[in-house]
């Protein structure tokens, strides 16, 4: 990047200094038949330029459910948005018109989404596709958005680009396609990348390149990247802090080291104790005991408390707030927090 | 894809052959001896019988008959009526009363039946979707000389607006009606049938990743929803042009459109064989051509059909 982009950047912006993106009890819900199925209940975490975070959580977490709310994709209704606010530099996007959002959609905020082959219009060349970003939001003509296509694709290094400009997805491999998808999301140079599982779809030999390309594109433009997974190995290797969700709500946070060191929530060590390990072959795999919450009917209390070992009774009657996690002598852990009346114990039970 | 158009072709040689044999021996299975019938009431002269299916290669074995008339059709004769016309200049009476009335049907249908299969697609549960419901559901459950009646005694009984039948075939204002009603049914598919296609297409992920692209809604309808959403409207269209060419031998009937479908309809009461295996082939033709274009049109649509 060049330093006259980076003026022209900071000139259309009001110079802030806070987060990129700052979420604050954020509760998404979907009205459905059988009633209304809580998908967040109250998560808060930002992001600043630079800075990567990851969002760890099982199948119905709601985190690509906040996702989808960051952005704007939700299908509404069902999905309804009764409390919070997701604030840009300070704005809070729900309170924006459709049209202000929109302009924010892709130019300022892109997403990568998991699967690139059902992600991509199936019946549009990858170029024109490419070149949609421009059209949509620079007064780009037809041509000029095919050339920068191309640009695009060179810098996610796609072989060829120029001959392959043309070519429907179909024709690319899964990996390719990923890029596809990431040059899409980088076309206007947002601030912030969200990235929805980007490699669950992938080869593990594919997962790591398409890793370290958004990785080092996203240290280039200097963006944030929240990146959604349920892999812990890709968050270990790219991310600057982690929030684990669970039924909705984030139940730990912490920088990347801290949390694979000593995790101070019970799902949290639960997760980490399920990947499986070479030094302990032959050994029966551990699981997280039970089956994430029904939506629908999340259990009172802490919600991860039917399937916890250290549940007591007062994570049966009142929900955990996110406590800040400090050392033994008290002095605070920064960007530390569980949301477990026992971390305390969890953190000491993880060291030993 | 040009080997893919000429294998196509080529296939379509036995399918020829093989539907007009087809029909060539059904027509002349029938019973009841032509010949005699054109005589009526009075008693038929055996000399000038013999005279008469001689000049009409009745006296052949059917194989010869298939071999001679097939022989002719190449040379662009369609042979002759039972009675003396030319089954070729029958036809080019009929046929482009036929095709106007279908064109109309056809653009009747895709015009408002699109419109509002795309309405109410978009806007599932609403008040114009339940509506295209239950208007779609009435046509295609009542038959469709039914529907024409109606429209005769609202349209030219009671309201006066048009004459109950065509006086005169060629004029396209007097086809309007008869369209109308051809193209209903039809429409009804098309509607429900985009409806159903749009419906489906809304949620697919390269809509979300299309609306996340920050495009503006009418971008993601028109360039992204629209033409996914017609490729399955395309193929019914495609058959369904072939279908409305043949002649819709009620409507026709009812209208006293002096059209294919009623040519076929009075040839088959008299066992006119050259006129009925004469139009059936032409129309076997149609339906062949309507295919083919179907299929390659989907190429267009979908590039991910590749004709290899």
């Amino acid at each position: 990047m060049t330093t006259a982009v980076d003026t022209t950047k900071s000139a259309r912006q009001a110079p802030y200094d806070g987060p990129l993106l700052d979420v604050r009890d954020l509760h998404v819900e979907f009205v459905t038949r059988e009633g209304v199925a809580r998908a967040v209940n109250g998560v808060n975490y930002s992001v600043s330029a630079g800075e990567t975070l990851a969002v760890l959580g099982e199948s119905g977490s709601g985190k690509s459910v906040t996702a989808q709310a960051i952005m704007g994709i939700l299908d509404m209704p069902p999905a309804r948005i009764p409390k919070g606010e997701i604030r840009y530099r300070g704005q809070d996007m729900l309170a924006m018109g459709k049209e202000e959002r929109r302009k924010i959609r892709g130019q300022k905020i892109a997403m990568i989404f998991q699967d690139a082959l059902s992600s991509l219009n199936p019946v549009l060349t990858v170029g024109f596709q490419l070149g949609e970003m421009f059209r949509a939001h620079t007064d780009a003509s037809r041509k000029e958005a095919k050339a920068k296509a191309v640009e695009l694709m060179d810098r996610v290094r796609i072989p060829a680009a120029k001959d392959r400009v043309g070519d429907y997805p179909h024709q690319f491999s899964g990996g390719m396609r990923q890029r596809i998808m990431i040059a899409m999301a980088l076309a206007l140079e947002p601030d912030l990348i969200i990235a929805d599982e980007p490699t669950t779809a992938l080869d593990v030999t594919v997962q790591a390149q398409v890793m370290d390309l958004l990785a080092e594109l996203q240290a280039e433009y200097h963006m944030g990247l929240i990146l959604i997974t349920h892999d812990l190995g890709v968050v270990a290797d790219v991310a600057d802090k982690i929030a684990v969700m669970y039924a909705g709500r984030i139940v730990e946070t912490a920088p990347v080291h801290e949390l694979y060191a000593s995790p101070a929530h019970p799902y949290t060590r639960g997760l980490l104790d399920s990947i499986p390990r070479l030094d302990q072959k032959g050994q029966e795999l551990y699981a997280i005991k039970g089956l994430p919450p029904n939506l629908l009917r999340i259990p009172p209390g802490c919600a991860f408390n039917p399937r916890c070992p250290r549940a007591q009774d007062i994570c049966r009657g009142e929900v955990p707030e996110l406590f800040q996690v400090t050392e033994d002598d008290g002095t605070e852990q920064p960007g530390r927090g569980s949301a477990c009346f026992f971390w305390k114990e969890t953190l000491h039970g993880s060291r030993s | 894809m040009g080997s893919y158009v000429l294998r196509r072709v080529l296939q379509m040689i036995p399918v020829f052959f093989g539907s007009t044999l087809l029909i060539f021996l059904m027509v002349y299975s029938l019973p009841g001896d032509p010949i005699v019938a054109l005589f009526g009431d009075k008693a038929a002269d055996p000399a000038q019988v013999a005279a008469l299916r001689q000049k009409y290669y009745l006296d052949q074995p059917i194989w010869k008959q298939y071999l001679h008339y097939m022989g002719n059709l190449f040379q662009g004769d369609f042979g002759t009526s039972f009675t003396g016309r030319p089954v070729s200049e029958i036809m080019a009476d009929a046929f482009p009363v036929t095709i106007r009335l279908a064109l109309m049907a056809f653009v009747f249908e895709l015009v408002v039946g699109l419109t509002l299969g795309v309405l109410s697609g978009l806007r599932r549960g609403s008040v114009v979707d339940t509506v295209v419901l239950v208007l779609t559901l009435v046509v295609i459950s009542i038959p469709v000389f039914v529907l024409a009646y109606i429209a005769q005694t609202v349209f030219a009984t009671n309201l006066g607006w048009v004459t109950p039948t065509v006086q005169d075939s060629t004029d396209l204002s007097q086809l309007i009606l008869p369209a109308i009603v051809l193209g209903s049914l039809s429409l009804a598919f098309v509607a429900r049938l985009t409806r159903t296609s749009i419906g489906e297409n809304l949620r697919a992920d390269y809509i979300r990743t299309a609306t996340a692209k920050g495009l503006p809604r009418r971008t993601i309808i028109t360039r992204h929803l629209l033409r996914n959403s017609l490729i399955p409207v395309v193929t019914f269209l495609g058959t369904d042009l072939g279908a409305l060419m043949g002649g819709a031998i009620v409507t026709e009937g009812i209208f006293n459109v002096q059209g294919i479908g009623n040519v076929l309809y009075r040839a088959i009461n008299q066992k006119e064989g050259p006129t009925v295996v004469g139009i059936v082939t032409v129309l076997v033709i149609v339906y062949l051509v309507a295919s083919l274009l179907v299929d390659l049109l989907y190429a267009v649509l979908d590039p991910r059909i590749r004709y290899a």
